[in-house]
């Protein structure tokens, strides 16, 4: 196991090209999620802001 | 044939196909991702020139085959978006570009981190490399100049114009291998002879780059799915997609 973490001494290498992808498609998975729950909650809001006026 | 294209084009139909699409493409992705990285980081034996350095591979070029495809797909949207003016291509046109952008990153960033034990170097202004980090630049772009242009519809046609000139770069980016004298070695697998990497190797490889276009459909559905929320939020299928609860 810890012969496989080593990667015949290029451990530095091999996992922080890893690591960064990780980091890399990770950003790229949850911000785009984070704007479209923002976006959803704004137009929900803003929905009911409106039917309240509609119903006074 | 136009008639699908037609209804795939309209905003609340892609929202809705994007909708159901999401979890079934992250489950194939996380499948692709665990059987390529065993195969790539357990099963395949070292090199015998470059010992267990190689294994940047299974992430350096599926992430580089990815920044091309991601332009590619640009500047096809761009030429939808100049001739037919539909909505959805400005749409993936803009949410394209920080994905390629990423990629872009990821194959320059591991390049680099593959090129101090193997050249000696962190980088070399070398043909592959420097048209590698233009096309970093011209995503860039894109994304400037969309976020300067304050009417949208304007700004998608400005980036489509730049997606369609920068796309020159493509080619350039592919045969500088071939057309300069480089550092980095030539094509293994994109080219006309067989392939010449062993199977134990090409088999993950091949396994990381589908992961990888299963990934950039994902996240691009995700990100199209609130970019059209927000340039449609007063238009009816938005309004009703809200509304259901109190009506």
């Amino acid at each position: 196991m810890s012969e496989f973490f080593a990667m015949g001494g290029y451990a530095a290498f091999v996992w922080s090209s890893y690591g960064l992808a990780v980091i890399v498609l990770w950003l790229n998975w949850y911000l785009p999620r984070r704007t479209h729950q923002q976006v959803l909650s704004q137009l929900k809001r803003r929905h009911s802001k409106q039917s309240n006026l509609d119903r006074n | 044939m136009f008639l699908w294209f037609y209804k795939f084009g309209s905003p609340p139909h892609f929202y809705r196909i994007a909708s159901k699409w999401i979890p079934r493409l992250t489950v194939l992705f996380l499948v692709l991702v665990v059987t390529g990285l065993y195969g790539g980081l357990v099963l395949a034996p070292p090199d015998y020139q470059q010992g267990d350095s190689y294994r940047i591979i299974f992430i350096h070029v599926p992430a580089a085959w990815m920044s091309l495809f991601i332009y590619v797909a640009m500047a096809f949207c761009g030429i939808v978006v100049i001739v037919w003016r539909m909505k959805l291509a400005e749409v993936v046109l803009i949410c394209s570009a920080p994905i390629g952008a990423s990629f872009t990153f990821l194959a320059l960033a591991t390049g680099s981190i593959w090129g101090k034990p193997m050249w000696g170097t962190w980088w070399v202004w070398d043909a592959r490399l420097t048209s590698e980090l233009i096309l970093l630049f011209l995503y860039l772009g894109v994304i400037g100049l969309h976020n300067a242009i304050e009417d949208k519809r304007v700004a998608a046609r400005a980036v489509a114009i730049l997606a369609i000139v920068g796309v020159v770069n493509v080619p350039i980016i592919h045969y500088s291998v071939e057309w300069w004298n480089s550092l980095h070695q030539g094509a293994t697998i994109m080219k006309f002879d067989r392939p010449s990497i062993h199977w134990s190797m090409l088999i993950p490889l091949l396994l990381m780059a589908l992961a990888f276009q299963v990934y950039y459909v994902l996240t691009l559905f995700q990100s199209c799915r609130g970019e059209l929320l927000k340039r449609e939020r007063n238009s009816k299928w938005v309004t009703e997609l809200n509304g259901g609860d109190d009506v």
